[in-house]
């Protein structure tokens, strides 16, 4: 690794808190997609579904 | 035209019947002048040096608080439906509300300001500037407040939201505004308040028009 | 397999406008983009912190900020620019997704701004003493956040989600014209009180390691809210039709 010089708190604190920040911004978005994949699942168990999917056709 | 200036009839009438709203606005508006001095100290030099910016934020937060009455009564009994469909344009109804809420909460500050300037010492070569330069201003919060107004209409607890909406916008207004009362450019703030100030009222009824006819599709 | 044999297969408007159609072809772009956006962050890191030199005359040994802050503040007003053309499509084409990618595109761009406020406030503390100024840039910026909750609260604020995207289309592009004026004003008040050191982000003349590194990054940072606008995008779709289907079954359809 090269030096980072005198204010490397400064430099790594950034480059943590970028990291953190979108690392939880990715789980976010991730967590949200699978929820409602589980949603529309526990409603498709139900026998709920659209009434263009026993068609055939995609809708 | 006839039907444009019984609107605005109709709604300070209406102002002053319904529990007088407005006068409640400009008891919160000396209370902030009030209370200041308390969080600041009483040094009289500081609150004068101070007193120009909290006028217009007293003015700001006062009018932020109003905003939610511009509509939501109309809107609750269904006034604002019947409004809809009258002869006037939609555009032209919000304009007259503007100019009624304009005249019932921005006035009496107006008039209070010298109330202010007095608690907080501020300099009496001052207060015309800061009379004239909330009369310049004020309209364009008027203006961005109706469409806060329109676009939270019907919402629950929608005029908290339409303020935290408002309030970046209205920073430019905040910032000519103390401008236009001291310093050595307050000639050319002034200017740009009063330009901010009319376009900011041409182009809000037709915004707001379209947030309230939007908001009931 | 159709059952219409006649069908013809959509055209390229239709495939970004049905929100079918959309699930369907954009699925298999999400692996390879977010590889691409992976190997794009990994170059990047290395070109910033093995070839990038480490310090300029202008800002010193913190060089290697800029970054992670300059990316940021380029997206911080990119997804703006995007919701604001998606609040067009909303209110002057009437395009099925454009609220959704609205909607979708809120979070990302304030996340992304907050972090530009973030690096730059941990840049300005070294390099010119201060953590926060209130010039014209990083105020802009601060208002530019405050839009994004105002309008992200205004999303939850709805029951009726399509509603909400005509509203929101409205403010976005409101704030759209502000922003300029917002700008404007803050530099005017700026010179009136002058004192405050004026940020720059570096010179004109970065050395060309600089520049490729920056470019790297910033590549990597706006791929990275592609693939992250596209997931959401999709989610929305489905969890609108989750409360449309729990709706149905609620009202005793049959199933």
């Amino acid at each position: 690794m090269i030096e980072l010089g005198p204010h490397a708190a400064y430099i790594v604190g950034a480059y943590a808190g970028v990291a953190a920040l979108l690392a939880a911004l990715i789980g976010w978005v991730a967590w949200d997609a699978h929820r409602v994949r589980q949603q529309l699942r526990a409603l498709d168990a139900r026998g709920i579904r659209r009434r263009s999917d026993s068609g055939g056709t995609a809708a | 035209m006839s039907g444009f200036s019984a609107l605005v009839a109709r709604d300070i009438r209406l102002a002053f019947r319904a529990g007088g709203e407005a006068f409640t606005l400009v008891v919160f508006f000396v209370m902030i002048a009030v209370v200041a001095p308390f969080a600041i100290g009483p040094d009289k030099v500081l609150l004068a040096r101070l007193a120009p910016g909290l006028v217009w934020i007293a003015a700001l937060l006062s009018m932020l608080l109003g905003l939610d009455r511009l509509f939501r009564a109309d809107a609750e009994d269904g006034s604002l439906l019947l409004l809809r469909h009258a002869g006037l344009p939609l555009e032209a109804v919000v304009a007259a509300k503007l100019i009624a809420h304009w005249l019932v909460t921005a006035l009496p500050l107006i008039v209070a300001t010298p109330l202010l300037a007095v608690l907080l010492s501020m300099d009496p070569a001052m207060w015309g500037a800061t009379v004239l330069s909330l009369a310049c201003g004020t309209p364009a919060l008027v203006a961005f407040g109706a469409i806060g107004a329109a676009v939270t209409v019907g919402l629950p607890r929608g005029g908290v939201l339409a303020a935290v909406l408002i309030a970046p916008l209205s920073i430019p207004v905040v910032i000519f505004g103390v401008g236009a009362i001291a310093g050595q450019q307050a000639g050319s703030a002034l200017l740009l308040l009063l330009a901010l100030s009319l376009v900011t009222c041409a182009v809000s009824p037709f915004a707001a028009a379209l947030a309230l006819r939007t908001g009931e599709e | 397999m159709s059952l219409d044999s006649t069908a013809k297969k959509p055209n390229w408007f239709s495939r970004l406008a049905h929100p079918g159609e959309f699930l369907r072809w954009s699925g298999p772009w999400i692996l390879p983009l977010s590889l691409l956006t992976a190997l794009l962050f990994a170059i990047g890191l290395w070109l910033a912190f093995f070839v990038s030199p480490g310090e300029t005359e202008n800002v010193g040994t913190t060089l290697r900020i800029i970054y992670m802050h300059v990316p940021n503040a380029w997206l911080s007003q990119f997804v703006y620019g995007v919701m604001a053309v998606a609040a067009l499509g909303t209110l002057v084409w009437r395009h099925p997704l454009a609220d959704v990618a609205n909607k979708a595109a809120a979070p990302l761009g304030a996340a992304f701004t907050a972090l530009a406020l973030f690096t730059g406030a941990l840049w300005g503390r070294p390099t010119w003493g201060t953590f926060w100024e209130w010039d014209g840039r990083m105020t802009s910026t601060l208002v530019l956040l405050l839009i994004y909750l105002g309008i992200i609260a205004l999303w939850r604020a709805f029951d009726d989600q399509l509603r909400a995207g005509r509203i929101a289309a409205i403010v976005t592009l409101v704030g759209a014209v502000n922003i300029p004026i917002v700008k404007f004003s803050v530099d005017w008040w700026q010179t009136l009180h002058q004192g405050s050191s004026v940020l720059v982000t570096g010179g004109p003349r970065m050395a060309p390691t600089i520049l490729w590194s920056l470019a790297v990054m910033m590549l990597a940072f706006t791929l990275l809210f592609l693939v992250l606008h596209i997931v959401s995008i999709r989610t929305e779709i489905l969890r609108r039709r989750a409360t449309s289907l729990a709706r149905q079954a609620a009202m005793g359809a049959d199933a």
